[in-house]
């Protein structure tokens, strides 16, 4: 590790960390657009993330989110608050609900139509290894909240980082 | 079709070396929403004792498919992957994708776990440097649904 890394005052002390802790949330919105963009970066091209009436025939309601996008975008919360991407040793997540992302009635193919609340907290600290585990909550949050019985659902499930911080 | 489980061990032939650009980090950074300024300035990845730009911690997966495609694609494997959920997925990092990087991926078929009429096919994909050393390990696995005419045999 270079001085400039171990001065950082963004990077958090494992001396302090207990488990249960919190360390942050943010919410993250998907477009049509969004799923484009991640489909050209990662080359996955399947047409469920891009073509409706494919999804519909292999069994989906309509054009859902890459997992892997979900799964992605979640971790950078982890990022900020270890204050290095690279420290992000071990990072999991099992994929137990689709996000569907459908075509939005109006504006331009840009306009949100998802969105994500991420939320992370401590699991676990090893002191010996300088390492924390946080567990993320990643819930997608219903679109139109005046509809009955919505409410946010778990999309990813054993979602955990393990981060080096000493 | 279904999922042979004899295959479970087998090891591929490894995918063509990737090599990670600036430009495809910032991409795929700008793709996951991260936010972080070590993704898109070798400025602030340096400050942080990095070579170069950081990938973001998925960016892995990018490598791993290029690998996985020979299992998937093998018709001795018998995945159909228009019947292909995915089910998890992990990254262990011995150390973080730098641009400049030159990596080298190669599959093995973890596991096979029958599940009904279908299968869960759990894929481990091994990113290496060019002198050999273990960079990051890719496990994927694969929940793939039987076909009607299979599931109403097991029903």
């Amino acid at each position: 590790m270079s001085d400039q890394s171990t001065s950082s005052p963004s990077t958090p002390d494992i001396d302090t960390l207990e488990k249960g802790q919190e360390i942050g949330s943010r919410e993250i919105t998907f477009s049509r657009a969004d799923l484009i963009a991640y489909a050209a970066a990662s080359g996955d091209h399947n047409p469920i993330h891009w073509n409706e009436r494919f999804a519909r025939e292999v069994g989906l309601d309509g054009v859902i989110a890459h997992g892997m996008l979900t799964m992605g975008s979640a971790v950078d919360l982890v990022s900020s608050w270890a204050g290095d991407p690279g420290a992000v040793l071990d990072y999991q997540a099992r994929f137990t609900k689709p996000v569907p992302v459908p075509d939005a009635e109006q504006g331009g193919p840009d306009t949100p139509t998802a969105t994500l609340r991420i939320s992370g907290k401590i699991g676990a600290v090893d002191a010996e290894a300088g390492t924390a585990r946080v567990d993320l909550s990643v819930e997608l949050l219903p679109q139109e909240p005046e509809t009955e019985d919505a409410k946010p659902q778990k999309v990813l499930a054993k979602s955990q980082a393990v981060v080096k911080l000493a | 079709m279904s999922v042979n489980t004899a295959r479970e061990g087998h090891q591929y032939p490894p995918a063509e070396p990737y090599q990670v650009s600036r430009e495809a980090v910032r991409e795929f950074a700008v793709a996951v929403k991260a936010e972080h300024r070590a993704h898109y300035e070798v400025d602030a990845a340096e400050l942080l004792g990095h070579r170069d730009l950081v990938a973001p911690p998925s960016f892995a997966v990018v490598v791993a498919q290029r690998a996985e495609a020979a299992a998937i694609e093998d018709p001795e494997l018998g995945v159909d992957f228009s019947r292909v959920v995915h089910a998890d997925e992990r990254f262990s990092h011995h150390s973080p994708i730098l641009a400049g990087d030159t990596l080298h991926a190669q599959v093995t078929v973890d596991r096979i776990r029958v599940m009904g009429a279908g299968a869960m096919v759990t894929t481990k994909v091994e990113i290496t440097t060019p002198e050999g050393d273990l960079r990051s390990t890719v496990t994927s696995s694969l929940l793939v649904r039987a076909d009607e005419e299979n599931e109403e045999a097991a029903a």
